[in-house]
């Protein structure tokens, strides 16, 4: 297939383990050994209280619609219109990502609708998370 | 009106070579370095100044909720600009405890952006059509000016480079250390005519970062508090083509002297001296910009060892960017090197000093700051 790619991240060393994740079908996750916070996007010390003492995890790949905008003007790597959709997941943390396999409508994203996560190979390096309506068939 | 003093000073954990850090993760631990120093936390930073990266990259990522800001991004001195403006935040109420932080992955490039000028930028249009290509080919423009004016050899400017590696000797965090002779400088490499390899900063990467608070409460920390007596800045141009004189900085003879007025010291005063060397002419530049010495004079000032471990007027005592270590933007190490002398803990320690005066360099001759730092608190 020739349709463009998406622009693609490019990790750097304190965020490699979350793209090793996603290309394990893991959403990586990290969490405090001094405070309990879990939080992301990745950094090797705690953003609540500074601790370095911290670790990575698998998450579940569960969360809800926290929100989102449809985007209809054109980008080379959609087909069309298609949402940019804040994440909340169930372990705390938020991200941005898409939401796939349901019509990009209003009617169709509602708002706190449980969502699971779905990995898409973009590249030979990168798999990006992307999220569809918890289940639905693939 | 109260004085400011840092209570918190720290480079990275390594210096150099650092490819398993991105540029943003080399501020975070220079930052949390700067606070272990001062037995503080993030909580504990309302202000915060970076530049190369964006205030609110950092300030997020390290997490602090700032009331106060600052993004001044002027090249290399920024963070003098940073201590500046830093002071008057914290004597005008705007905030009680400044970060100011620093990384780069100069030589490693991990997660750093580009550089490149804009093609309708004043340098894309009137300077990039001509070939430079980076401040090896730009800010090295002015020197063969300054050497037909004022008959510098060559071997005067390659002394320069002689002398701070007699500083970097004594200094085990300095990248290079082995001893040189003006013959190793002039035999090495041709990087752009006039300047050689070893007349040529390092390109390395680290971090630092410093903590500053009202003087009142200096001696809260647990380690030495070293007093700002005064700061000056001052910019000039983006185009090194454009200086007003190719043989002085008009933002040097503005910021250095604006410093010690504001400090309220002599040149007698200063005790020990740092001069941000991207290059070797720029000590030299310094030095008669600031007034040390007559114009036409500096290099055989450097020359007679003046500045050299045991001279007058101990100079770029950490190695400098020629020695120590360079990242892009080499600020914030000529600060730290300034605050390690009054503290007393500087690797080649200049025994009783206490007055240091910091100046930087922003851009090509663009830009500009200067801070006079003290064991003492202003009078």
């Amino acid at each position: 297939m020739s349709k463009p790619t998406r622009p693609l991240p490019k990790p750097t060393p304190e965020t490699q383990h979350f793209w090793d994740g996603t290309q394990a079908g893991e959403l990586r996750l990290q969490r405090c050994a001094d405070c309990d916070s879990v939080y992301f996007p990745p950094r090797p010390f705690c953003p609540s209280c500074s601790s370095r003492r911290v670790s990575v995890f698998a998450a579940s790949g569960r969360g809800t619609l926290a929100s989102y905008v449809i985007n209809q003007r054109n980008h080379p790597a959609f087909d069309g219109p298609y949402s940019i959709a804040v994440v909340q997941l169930e372990e705390g943390p938020r991200m941005l990502s898409n939401i796939v396999d349901c019509p990009q409508t209003p009617e169709e994203l509602e708002l706190d609708m449980p969502l699971t996560v779905k990995f898409e190979g973009v590249s030979d390096e990168i798999t990006l998370p992307l999220f569809t309506k918890a289940g639905a068939s693939a | 009106m109260t004085g400011v003093a840092v209570v918190g000073a720290a480079e990275t954990t390594d210096l150099g070579h650092i490819p398993h850090m991105s540029q943003q993760q080399l501020h975070a631990d220079a930052a949390l370095n700067a606070l272990a120093d001062a037995g503080l936390t993030m909580k504990d930073i309302d202000g915060l100044a970076t530049a190369g990266d964006r205030p609110t990259d950092l300030a997020y990522y390290l997490g602090i909720t700032p009331t106060w800001v600052d993004g001044t991004s002027v090249g290399g001195c920024s963070f003098m600009l940073h201590v500046r403006h830093a002071v008057a935040a914290i004597q005008s109420g705007l905030c009680k405890t400044v970060l100011i932080t620093h990384g780069e992955s100069g030589r490693s490039g991990i997660g750093r952006g580009g550089f490149a000028a804009a093609p309708a930028s004043l340098a894309g249009q009137f300077e990039m059509p001509f070939g430079p290509m980076g401040p090896t080919t730009l800010f090295t423009i002015p020197v063969l000016r300054y050497m037909k004016d004022y008959g510098m050899t060559h071997e005067q400017l390659a002394m320069v480079a002689v002398v701070q590696r007699q500083w970097a000797s004594m200094n085990p965090r300095a990248s290079y250390r082995d001893p040189i002779d003006v013959d190793d400088v002039l035999n090495s490499k041709m990087i752009a005519y006039p300047f050689h390899l070893l007349e040529c900063c390092l390109v390395t990467d680290g971090g630092g970062a410093l903590i500053l608070t009202s003087a009142e409460r200096a001696g809260d920390f647990p380690n030495k508090p070293v007093h700002i007596l005064g700061t000056g800045e001052s910019v000039e141009t983006p185009l090194v083509s454009q200086m007003e004189d190719l043989t002085s900085s008009r933002a040097f003879s503005v910021a250095g002297p604006l410093a010690m007025h504001n400090a309220g010291i002599s040149h007698a005063d200063v005790d020990h001296m740092m001069v941000y060397d991207a290059f070797a002419h720029l000590p030299i530049y310094g030095l008669e910009d600031l007034g040390f010495c007559g114009r036409g004079e500096a290099a055989d000032f450097i020359w007679e060892q003046n500045t050299a471990p045991g001279g007058s007027l101990p100079l770029n005592t950490n190695g400098g960017g020629l020695s120590y270590m360079h990242s892009g933007m080499y600020g914030m190490y000529a600060m730290q090197e300034s605050v390690r002398q009054m503290r007393g803990v500087a690797a080649a320690q200049v025994d009783g000093a206490e007055t240091s005066l910091c100046l930087g360099v922003g851009g090509m001759f663009g830009a500009s700051g200067s801070v006079v730092f003290g064991t003492q608190p202003k009078n």
